[in-house]
């Protein structure tokens, strides 16, 4: 029946892709930490929504954990020093994004004695109500830790509102080469428990389910202990499928529920968190310390020593890659997975919250095969988590129909890669895609523009009729007023000349 | 580590599959390979000759275009599908059939079939198909002479220099005696003179003979088992999925089975439906094309079917004795209205795409 | 025989109808319509294309009477997003184009002579008589109706920065083409 098996009957999930994964021997090397490097660069927008603003100024010594720069705006996360220096700058550098734009990010000289600031532990968490653990929460700067870094205080009160009933926690980790998320359930489990037990307390969810792929057991085995004494967290092995770690896929892969297009995962009751974010709750709850240090995958072909490494925010790509020694000049470098991550254009960039690894990848690992024409083999669709017609929309994309590829709902896709990783013919069907977004988008844009413009030149010629009517009317009301003058004038004579 | 990297600007994702498009065709040219050698082995050097002509012809054809459009023409004929649709071409027709019959099919697949579409991935028609039914049309007794197998091992067979006269000159008069008629073809000129296939199958190969595959036929319906066989490695390599071939067999087997069932004098038995003429190979091979097949699991499902059941009506109560060629290219007309109806329902919406409703929380 | 004709007569009339249905489905809709234009149109009626304002303009785009790059502020983008609409190719090359730019005073040398100010079509600069005078940024669309008035040279057209937000991935190129 093996065999026939094979065929017939489709193991777990029947989307996604299964990329040869590249974890080991990385995820089993043991945890290291950076030693912090000489000067760390903070970007200021290393989360969605509103960068923060500086609040400090070049030239001022600032302990680890002290406020570098606020929130700001209702969707916004604070930064906080990595660790204790001086600020030496507050200027561009290269962002961490493929364009290679620049970013405002504060420049901090480190000291050497990585001195604490004040914290402000907090005993029992559970005593605090779900508002003053999303004040901390905000004030932490914890950002969800899975690769979206949407603030994680939004997300609580947005929960906390719509009742959401179960928490789900991200252990996923479907990107091949990554393994920090595996690392930390390994070494810090009940970190892990703890935090999304408070979470839980925060959203007012009754139960917490904790999805780890089953290609990890050590983190399972470890995060099943830690969550023994609870009753209400189970940690559920799902099959190793990307994207798993997707938070739809997730969701509808433990509850069996779907979220609705243009729907939020709480709408149907459950709320997602990444296992490092519970990690970093814990953290700024419990010990009061914000978020400022992560760990991070170092791993791909041209890496000596790949492993997980536990750094300050702010340490340079080339910091880390130092650290863990190259075999040969990269020949790549990508933050974050080989399927959703970042091309970086140097190394001298710097990890931010969401950099959940840095791969260096090798000539072989960084070859780019040559795209062909589409054999219309429908694989892309058959791997599409979503259910969309990649090729379909890849196709008007082309032909500059960008409305037609709004009809196959190009608005669903989540960018997830796999149509793009599956195709024989190599066709980069995702940069088809993020271009016709961002075009979109900036179409959007510029009618909104177009239409402002509108409003401004009516109001321009509304004022213009205006004034020339105010100036006809003050003429006429002069010439009136002349008139009436001369007319008296001219009355009075009549008078004298007519009797 | 320096500071002026700057890769070429691709998008994510940095990991892409093992497959391509000319390890596919390869593989699926592998897959032929058995059945086609078997072949050979079979009806002798013509055979040979004439699968060489038709695949030089048809990658001739291909280069032509592309000369035409002023494109390179070496990477797309490394790609490998204007040689799987020659070979495909080749072996659907008579193996002893002239040389032009091969040479105009090949410049006929690719230049008509394919690259006036606008080259691989657009064409509507399955290019092989699209030939074949062209020569059945054109040369309807070029494409019916069929030979009895003549083994290679036998010495009565033609060799090297005499399948080169075959091939280039015509039958001659000293095989005369070989021409034979196939298994399907033989059934349906008795049927309509009259003679019902109890008596007429006598003098043909029944279904055991099938198996082996030793009788009239063209080099892709005699060895249905090899056939067969190359389609489970394709399986296995996940290079096709079953739905297709599974769908187009049991298409025709369902029919076979319930009008040989009524009157098994006037209808053919399932085993000879599936074991003969094109059944196998267009099940695996040709049906399956990516080009000209639906994309979603259920589309090929029916597509699958709607191949397998017109290749039994055609077969049946229509003009020719074999119908997997018409039928495909049906079907492949219908692909795109199947692919516009049967789209896969998208994540958080009906099948009409509307977003699915917000669902009450029934617990708690 | 008869057998024959009438499978090839359905055969064919099969094939014709999948045919149709198949032209009709790889249709790609693009109806070029004035008001479509329009809206992709800056709109500031800067007049700078010698057209009464951008519906003229749309309107000569439309029937073809004007090319597509006939816009100066909308620049390369706007004369791609038109051909994209219009389904013609054009060469970029030839659109002087530096990208979208907007205007800026020079504070040093602007005297408040309030010349700038009138010609403005959406009203985007601040100022009074003998004041510094100032670009509102958002507001201004750049047409350059400005920059000839001002006695000083203070007014200038700057390019519009491209940001991290703003950036978008470029198509892929074209396989084979
Ligand atoms: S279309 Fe979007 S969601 Fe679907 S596989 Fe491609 S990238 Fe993923
Ligand atoms: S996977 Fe690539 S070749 Fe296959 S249908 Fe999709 S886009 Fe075309």
């Amino acid at each position: 029946m093996g065999i026939l098996d094979r065929f017939f009957k489709s193991h777990g999930p029947d989307w996604g892709v299964h990329p040869d994964d590249h974890k080991r021997p990385a995820a089993d090397a043991p945890l290291r930490t950076l030693p912090v490097p000489e000067k760390l660069y903070i970007p200021m927008q290393q989360h969605v929504g509103g960068p923060a603003r500086p609040v400090v100024l070049v030239g001022q010594a600032v302990l680890k954990g002290q406020l570098l720069a606020e929130a700001q705006g209702n969707i916004s996360a604070p930064i906080h020093a990595p660790t204790s220096g001086r600020v030496v700058a507050i200027g561009e550098i290269t962002a961490p994004h493929p364009s290679g734009l620049a970013q405002l990010a504060i420049t901090l000289a480190s000291d050497g004695n990585d001195t604490w600031g004040e914290r402000q532990p907090v005993v029992d968490p559970f005593s605090l109500s779900p508002a003053e653990i999303a004040k901390r929460t905000a004030a932490a700067g914890v950002v969800g830790l899975g690769g979206a870094t949407f603030p994680s205080a939004v997300k609580f009160n947005l929960g906390k509102r719509l009742k959401v009933s179960t928490l789900i926690v991200n252990g996923g980790e479907c990107e091949p080469y990554l393994s920090s998320d595996d690392c930390l359930m390994r070494y810090r489990a009940s970190e892990v428990v703890d935090g999304l037990r408070i979470i839980m307390h925060a959203i007012g969810a009754g139960d917490a389910l904790v999805g780890i792929e089953e290609n990890k057991p050590e983190a399972i085995a470890a995060m099943k202990l830690a969550a023994e004494p609870f009753g209400n967290v189970r940690i559920c092995p799902v099959p190793a499928r990307y994207p798993m770690g997707s938070d739809k896929q997730l969701i509808q892969t433990l509850t069996g529920k779907e979220v609705p297009a243009d729907a939020r995962a709480a709408e149907v009751g459950v709320l997602v968190h990444n296992v490092s974010t519970c990690a970093a709750v814990h953290r700024a709850l419990r010990l009061g310390e914000p978020l400022i240090e992560r760990i991070v995958t170092v791993n791909g072909g041209a890496v000596a020593t790949p492993g997980n490494v536990f750094a300050p925010l702010g340490a340079r790509v080339a910091d880390l890659l130092g650290f863990t020694g190259l075999t040969q000049e990269p020949a790549r470098l990508i933050l974050g997975g080989p399927m959703m991550g970042t091309l970086l254009p140097h190394a001298t960039i710097p990890i931010v919250k969401g950099a959940s690894g840095i791969l260096a990848f090798d000539a072989r690992e960084a070859r780019v095969p040559e795209a062909g024409a589409c054999i219309r083999c429908g694989s892309c669709t058959r791997a599409c988590p979503m259910g969309l017609l990649p090729l379909e929309m890849a196709n008007h994309i082309r032909a500059g129909d960008l409305e037609g590829a709004l009809r196959y709902e190009l608005s669903d896709c989540i960018a997830c890669g796999c149509c793009a990783y599956v195709c024989p013919a190599h066709i980069p069907l995702v940069q088809y895609f993020s271009h016709a977004k961002g075009e979109l988008s900036a179409r959007e844009r510029s009618k909104l523009r177009n239409a402002a413009t509108r409003r401004l030149v009516e109001q321009r010629l509304a004022r213009l009729e205006r004034e020339t009517r105010e100036k006809a009317a003050a003429a006429a009301k002069r010439k009136a007023e002349r008139d009436a003058a001369k007319a008296r004038a001219a009355g009075t004579s009549v008078t004298e000349a007519s009797p | 580590m320096s500071n002026t990297l700057r890769p070429p600007l691709v998008a994510a994702p940095y990991a892409v599959t093992p497959h391509n498009v000319s390890r596919v065709m390869l593989w699926v040219a592998a897959a032929l390979a058995p059945a086609t050698v078997f072949g050979f082995w079979l009806y002798g050097w013509p055979a040979v000759h004439l699968w060489l002509i038709t695949i030089g012809f048809s990658l001739f054809g291909e280069a032509l275009c592309l000369r035409l459009m002023q494109r390179a023409a070496i990477p797309v004929l490394l790609d490998g599908s204007a040689l799987l649709t020659g070979w495909l071409l080749a072996l659907s027709l008579p193996p002893w059939a002239p040389w032009w019959l091969g040479a105009f099919g090949g410049l006929f697949a690719t230049i008509i079939g394919k690259q006036v579409f606008g080259g691989l991935g657009q064409n509507l028609f399955n290019p092989a198909m699209v030939a074949r039914v062209a020569l059945l049309i054109s040369f309807p007794a070029a494409m019916t002479v069929w030979v009895a197998p003549l083994p290679l091992t036998n010495p009565a067979a033609p060799g090297f220099i005499d399948g080169l006269r075959i091939t280039m000159g015509g039958l001659p008069a000293a095989f005369d005696g070989v021409t034979s008629a196939t298994m399907l073809g033989h059934a349906k000129t008795e049927l309509s003179r009259g003679i019902d296939l109890a008596h007429s199958l006598v003098t043909v190969g029944a279904p055991a003979d099938d198996l082996s595959g030793a009788r009239a036929g063209s080099l892709g319906e005699t060895a249905s088992v090899l056939l067969a066989g190359g389609g489970l490695l394709l399986l296995v390599l996940r290079i096709i999925t079953w739905h297709i071939p599974v769908a187009m067999l049991t298409a025709i087997a369902i029919p076979a089975l319930i009008f040989h069932a009524i009157d098994p004098t006037r209808y053919l038995s399932t085993a000879s439906h599936l074991l003969s003429g094109g059944a196998m190979l267009g099940a695996f091979f040709i049906a399956t094309d990516y080009v000209t097949s639906p994309n979603t699991r259920l589309g090929q499902l029916l597509f699958g079917a709607g191949v397998g059941f017109l290749t039994y009506v055609i077969r049946t109560w229509g003009g020719y004795p074999e119908g997997v060629a018409f039928a495909v290219l049906l079907m492949n007309a219908l692909t795109p209205v199947i692919d516009r109806y049967l789209k896969p329902r998208i994540y958080g919406r009906d099948r009409r795409g509307k977003a699915l409703e917000i669902a009450e929380e029934s617990t708690s | 025989m008869l057998i024959a004709i009438l499978s090839l007569t359905l055969l064919g009339s099969l094939l014709g109808l999948g045919l149709g249905v198949a032209a009709k489905k790889f249709h790609v809709e693009g109806d070029p319509l004035t008001a479509e234009i329009e809206a992709l149109m800056p709109g500031s009626n800067c007049g700078q294309c010698g057209f009464p304002g951008c519906p003229g303009a749309a309107a000569a785009i439309a029937d073809g009477s004007a090319p597509v790059t006939v816009c100066p502020p909308g620049g390369k983008a706007l004369a791609q997003a038109l051909a994209a609409k219009l389904g013609i190719s054009i060469d970029l090359g030839e659109v002087a184009d530096q990208g979208p730019q907007i205007a800026a005073v020079a504070e040093e040398i602007c005297i408040g002579c309030c010349r700038c100010i009138k010609v403005c079509p959406t009203d985007a600069i601040l100022g009074a008589a003998k004041q510094i005078h100032n670009v509102i940024r958002e507001a201004c669309t750049g047409c350059g109706n400005c920059i000839d008035r001002c006695p000083t040279e203070a007014m200038t057209m700057q390019p519009v920065p491209v940001t991290l937000q703003h950036w978008i991935w470029p198509k892929p190129e074209m396989v084979g083409a």
